[in-house]
């Protein structure tokens, strides 16, 4: 290619769009971003509280909490569909996952006797080899996250119904699901790995919190996906014009599939991550917070008519939410505020880019 | 124009579609030689679009034979014609509004690098490539600019550089010329002259008797689902195709 870039075209009546109308400058994504900015700084001036360590700690942990499968649902969203089963699925995964480690690590159990032994003194548990246990435990939490996954996609690239109507339908399954499995008492991660899992779903590494190094992490993998992988374009080009998409000989079908695969595995990861946090995976975890997932995406700037979103924005719209939340407690005004002012920021961040794009 | 000598990129025989109790085409026989401009014009509801979403493998015929370049050939989903040789423009042009002129014209195609297992696309290289395409067609389109806050002639130059993309041996256009300016419509009928040169062969889908006239070699009538001409452009006359279309001359 030896082309230079300003080759054989001369502009006479297109002219450049300059770089603050374009990229994230022109996005809703940026818009939320500044209004984080200023948020901070008015609650820097507002409590003296809020730029601590500690609060600064807590606040990273708690909208990591939300954000990684608010990294799933945005793929989704791109895509101009929805999943509302995430709140479900975080709560199925996590309780699969600790009924799975509390199974393997029972001594008696025909399973059991492949992972653990009894120590000398006949009542302590010890793993045969450290840490598969909690492999095994995370991998099938996972697993039935892939299933449900590939059962929204089917149901929705293949079977074509609404996802709308598909994700409400798995809401309510794999919570019923939950119940079912656990007769409703919920589960808590038990044997010798359950310190393992806590270290790894609620521990710090120095000082940092580690859901917060798995959602940084998670985001970036995302970015170089969804803006450097034909995948991604994909992703993108489906949200824009699906029929178009199709035309271009796009494999609607997989990437549909796929999309959804992966919001329900970032539930999942999510879910077995609070498990960790609250120590157990009850069978009413995480409910309604598909509400607060696919919120956080649309603050952020995904637009549920599709073609736009990003993990940027996501990451911003949990952010938010949670400093919001964080600071109505440190105001000390009631936190049953909260859910109204939630509401009425979704509609302003979709407000204002509505009429930013009609200015332009 | 046509060199019966030659091999015909495409060649139908008998071809028919029904649509449940509809006849859409009716025993359509017809050949298109490499580096041949072939106008296909009718009425609305004349068969033109059935017919093109046939060869361009969106429909299966109900009765008839495709053949490609000599071989028979059976298109289950557009990407089958496409894998053969055969691109479409189609009217509404089939863009993705959210991405770049760039991105649009390597959509299902992007260039990419390999960084070890990870395969990346390549923006710069297919920017570069775009930016040839357009330049070839003397389109002021700029490749990261997003297909949004395009002019109608930009979009089209958009589609139609993505059919210069892959080595079509058949591209057919839907009504290119429909929606864009006098000036623009130079350019694509200038295009289409280009792609003849390089022996690629073009059917034209359009009402726009002048643009037939100006670049066809051919021209083909259909009316109420069959084909009621197939003649030299220098044998016929704008009057005569006229006739044929509204059906005051039954057939040529």
């Amino acid at each position: 290619m030896t082309m230079p870039m300003e080759s054989p075209i001369t502009f006479s009546n297109v002219g450049k769009i300059r770089w603050w109308q374009r990229g994230i400058f022109a996005s809703q994504t940026g818009y939320v971003l500044l209004a984080l900015a200023v948020l901070l700084v008015i609650m820097h001036f507002a409590s003296p509280y809020f730029f601590t360590e500690g609060n600064m700690q807590n606040v990273a942990k708690n909208f990591s909490f939300i954000a990684i499968a608010t990294l799933g649902v945005t793929f989704v969203i791109i895509t101009g569909g929805i999943d509302l089963s995430v709140g479900s699925m975080m709560c199925f995964s996590a309780m699969i996952t600790s009924m799975v480690m509390t199974e393997l690590s029972a001594p008696g159990s025909p399973a059991g006797a492949l992972f653990v032994h009894m120590a000398a003194d006949g009542k302590t548990v010890l793993a045969n080899v450290p840490g598969l246990i909690l492999l095994v435990s995370i991998v099938a939490g996972l697993g039935v996250a892939l299933v449900v996954g590939l059962v929204n996609g089917f149901c929705i690239a293949v079977l074509g119904l609404s996802p709308f109507v598909t994700t409400l339908g798995m809401l309510s399954i794999v919570r019923g699901l939950g119940y079912v499995v656990s007769n409703g008492r919920g589960s808590f991660p038990g044997g010798p790995d359950a310190d393992y899992f806590y270290a790894a779903t609620s521990g710090d590494v120095l000082g940092v919190p580690v859901p917060f190094i798995y959602l940084v992490i998670l985001a970036l993998a995302m970015a170089v996906v969804l803006h450097h992988t034909s995948f991604g374009r994909h992703v993108f080009a489906l949200g824009g014009n699906e029929k178009a998409a199709e035309l271009t000989g796009i494999p609607v079908v997989r990437v549909k599939i796929e999309v959804y695969v992966i919001c329900a595995l970032a539930a999942g990861l999510q879910g077995i991550i609070i498990s960790g946090w609250l120590g157990s995976a009850p069978a009413n975890m995480a409910t309604s917070y598909e509400l607060n997932v696919i919120a956080a995406a649309v603050i952020g700037g995904a637009n549920l008519a599709g073609g736009i979103g990003g993990p940027l924005g996501a990451i911003v719209g949990c952010v938010l939410l949670e400093v919001i939340r964080n600071g109505l407690v440190l105001a000390q005004v009631s936190s049953y505020w909260q859910q109204t002012l939630v509401g009425v920021i979704i509609i302003l961040a979709v407000l204002v880019d509505r009429i930013r794009s009609r200015m332009t | 124009m046509a060199k019966t000598d030659a091999t015909p990129v495409l060649e139908l025989t008998g071809i028919g579609k029904e649509f449940g109790a509809i006849r859409a085409l009716h025993d359509v026989e017809m050949q298109v030689f490499p580096g041949e401009v072939v106008g296909l014009m009718g009425d609305n509801g004349a068969g033109k679009s059935t017919l093109v979403k046939i060869i361009a493998g969106n429909f299966r015929p109900t009765h008839g034979e495709i053949r490609f370049a000599g071989s028979t050939v059976h298109f289950n989903r557009p990407v089958d014609a496409r894998a053969v040789g055969i691109e479409v423009v189609y009217q509404d042009l089939a863009l993705s509004d959210n991405l770049t002129a760039a991105a649009n014209v390597f959509l299902g195609r992007e260039l990419k690098r390999k960084f070890g297992p990870i395969a990346l696309l390549d923006h710069k290289a297919m920017a570069a490539r775009a930016l040839e395409l357009f330049g070839e067609l003397r389109s002021e389109t700029r490749p990261d600019d997003l297909v949004k806050q395009m002019s109608g002639g930009q979009r089209q130059a958009v589609a139609i550089a993505r059919t210069r993309l892959s080595n079509a041996r058949l591209v057919m256009m839907d009504e290119p010329t429909a929606a864009i300016s006098v000036r623009q419509v130079e350019q694509v009928l200038g295009l289409i002259h280009r792609l003849k040169e390089q022996g690629v062969a073009v059917m034209l889908i359009s009402h726009r008797m002048p643009d037939v006239f100006a670049v066809c070699d051919r021209v083909i009538v259909m009316r109420r689902g069959e084909k009621r001409a197939d003649k030299p452009i220098h044998e016929t006359s704008p009057e005569e195709v006229t006739a044929l279309i509204t059906g005051a001359k039954e057939a040529a």
